[in-house]
């Protein structure tokens, strides 16, 4: 193998044949641009269903004659129940102060404190929350509430909210994987048939190579080369116009505007790392294998 | 003798050896014509044995077709097309492979190459195409040297033997032309330059005049001519009878994919330089063109 050969014959086949060369860097460019821009707010969008989905709770209401010994006891067998991530302890008096902000007249109309002791069960799974409710709240076959311990006075996981909040997410994140599985599927054809087009366009020098005894990889190599250059090139003029958009756009905002500061989001460094090596590795790799088909002369 | 000539001579030698015992004599013909028997069979550069070659959908390419070729001859295949001349060259190159029967290239079965050794046999078989087949975005110089640079050959190499075959060929002029900006007559010079850069012990050459005017065709004739007298082993495709006629060498004839005459020519064993080709050639030519004017187009 000669590498300084095979670096010469992409150069100059790239310069010879200009036009699918910018073809093939405009493609790269563009869906790796488009990717760039989408996998973010996939991520984004992703983060922002999940908080929401983190949200789905189950509240399990003691008997408000309940004593601190009830209290240890009810917490000990949430925390040992199935399905359930935490528990947070919501005492009377906390529970009191919180609700008599939220609405000072109503409770000074009261004049006493009618809250009960609550615990916050997060259930492992948003999925969960009936599964969690029935756990601890089961109803008999005649309508009687069976309670695992006489302390909780109620289960309540407010079912027609949960549900609306789990079928939402889950149809947004449906369209988003969708949305994402087209886009990819969209730039391998784009960038394959750019491929395609400006080999078909040199088969005829592929068949000729191939009779005057030049081997299968004597061939392949500068095509691979120039696939990656061309692979690189475009990826990097897209990930310079990101880094453009993140700069001017987008850090600006990241501090008003909630979805772009996602605590989960990936990390521009690593987005770029992976948007280079698609960009290189599907145009190097895509020039090598749609070259097979011309070399079988 | 040209330099040339002598390291074609002294390569002939070292490539291509023939296996001891691989080539039987052969006696017939496909049409049962006796042939001349090789004087020594590792003589025999080409062999095809009762090879048949169908295409799909039942058309024959080639039907029980039996010749050597032995070392440092001209043969021509001549036949209309379709007659199978086109489909032998390619069995020659590895492009096909025969349905039936056995080809044999300096004693190689050519049944036998791996499909990844292919490149490698290949470059003991200069081809020339009547389409010329050069590289469109190379000049003169890098077409030529493509076929150097497939075999591994250094910037040195190259560089001290192309000028000869580039002189060889009357390129010396034309070097930094791209294939576009040449005649039909320089490209197909090109062509038989590249096919013969490696100084192949064989040279092949698919109607290499099929797209040239009269005088263009004797200088590709005389260039193959020389080739052969510089010791390559050449097999020229043709439907130009005339100029196979007058060429006065071996001749395989062709019809629908059998082999109807191989016969060398009364004048075969006179030897004329390159020259004395050309300018009978032309002779004759003129002379079938005048007879021609005087007594109307023939047929």
């Amino acid at each position: 193998m000669k590498p300084g050969f095979f670096l010469k014959e992409s150069l100059r086949s790239m310069r010879r044949n200009a036009v699918p060369s910018v073809a093939a860097f405009a493609s790269v460019l563009v869906t790796t641009l488009v990717l760039g821009v989408f996998i973010p707010v996939v991520q984004a969008t992703n983060g922002a269903a999940d908080d929401v989905r983190g949200r789905v709770l189950v509240d399990v209401d003691l008997n408000t004659t309940a004593t601190p010994a009830e209290v240890a006891r009810v917490h000990a067998e949430l925390v040992r129940a199935p399905h359930v991530k935490s528990v947070r302890f919501v005492s009377k008096q906390t529970g009191y102060e919180q609700e008599r902000k939220l609405n000072p007249q109503a409770f000074a109309l009261i004049g006493y404190n009618p809250l009960p002791d609550i615990f916050r069960v997060t259930p492992s799974n948003p999925g969960d929350s009936a599964l969690v409710k029935a756990e601890l709240d089961q109803s008999s076959p005649r309508g009687t509430r069976l309670v695992t311990d006489p302390a909780i006075a109620a289960v309540q996981n407010s079912q027609a909210e949960t549900n609306q909040i789990l079928s939402a997410t889950r149809t947004i994140k449906l369209t988003m994987a969708l949305l994402a599985a087209l886009l990819i599927f969209a730039s391998v054809l784009l960038i394959s048939n750019t491929i395609r087009l400006s080999l078909f366009s040199r088969r005829r020098e592929v068949e000729v190579m191939k009779l005057v005894g030049a081997t299968d990889w004597f061939i392949r190599w500068p095509f691979v080369l120039e696939g990656l250059f061309l692979g690189a090139l475009g990826g990097g003029a897209a990930i310079g116009l990101l880094a453009l958009a993140k700069v001017t756009l987008v850090d600006p905002l990241a501090n008003t505007v909630k979805l772009i500061s996602q605590p989960d989001m990936i990390a521009f460094p690593l987005l770029i790392a992976i948007l280079m090596g698609c960009a290189v590795a599907v145009s190097a790799a895509g020039s090598g294998l749609s070259l097979r088909r011309f070399l079988r002369v | 003798m040209s330099p040339v000539e002598t390291i074609a001579r002294r390569r002939l030698n070292v490539t291509l050896p023939a296996r001891e015992g691989a080539v039987r004599r052969p006696t017939t013909t496909g049409a049962g014509r006796a042939v001349r028997p090789a004087r020594d069979r590792r003589d025999v550069v080409v062999e095809l044995r009762g090879v048949s070659k169908l295409y799909g959908a039942g058309d024959t390419g080639l039907e029980r077709a039996t010749f050597a070729v032995r070392r440092q001859e001209m043969v021509f295949l001549v036949g209309p097309t379709g007659s199978g001349k086109s489909t032998i060259m390619r069995l020659l190159i590895k492009e096909l492979d025969p349905s039936e029967g056995v080809v044999r290239v300096a004693g190689h079965d050519l049944s036998e190459i791996a499909r990844k050794k292919i490149p490698y046999y290949r470059r003991n078989v200069g081809v020339v195409f009547q389409d010329f087949k050069l590289l469109p975005n190379r000049t003169v110089y890098e077409n030529v040297a493509y076929a150097l640079q497939v075999t591994g050959a250094s910037r040195k190499q190259i560089r001290t033997t192309l000028p000869d075959i580039l002189h060889l060929t009357g390129l010396s002029t034309k070097l930094h032309n791209y294939p576009h900006q040449l005649s039909g007559g320089e490209q197909q010079r090109v062509a038989v330059a590249r096919a013969f850069a490696s100084h192949p012990p064989l040279l092949l050459a698919d109607e290499p005049t099929g797209n040239l005017d009269p005088e263009t065709s004797i200088g590709i004739m005389q260039l193959l001519y020389r080739i052969n007298r510089a010791g390559t082993t050449v097999i020229v495709a043709t439907h130009d009878r005339e100029m196979v006629d007058r060429m006065r060498r071996r001749v395989i004839e062709l019809r629908r994919g059998r082999i109807v005459r191989d016969e060398a020519t009364g004048l075969y064993a006179r030897e004329e330089n390159t020259n004395e080709l050309g300018d009978r050639l032309r002779a004759e030519t003129a002379t079938v063109n005048a007879a021609r004017g005087i007594l109307g187009p023939k047929r």
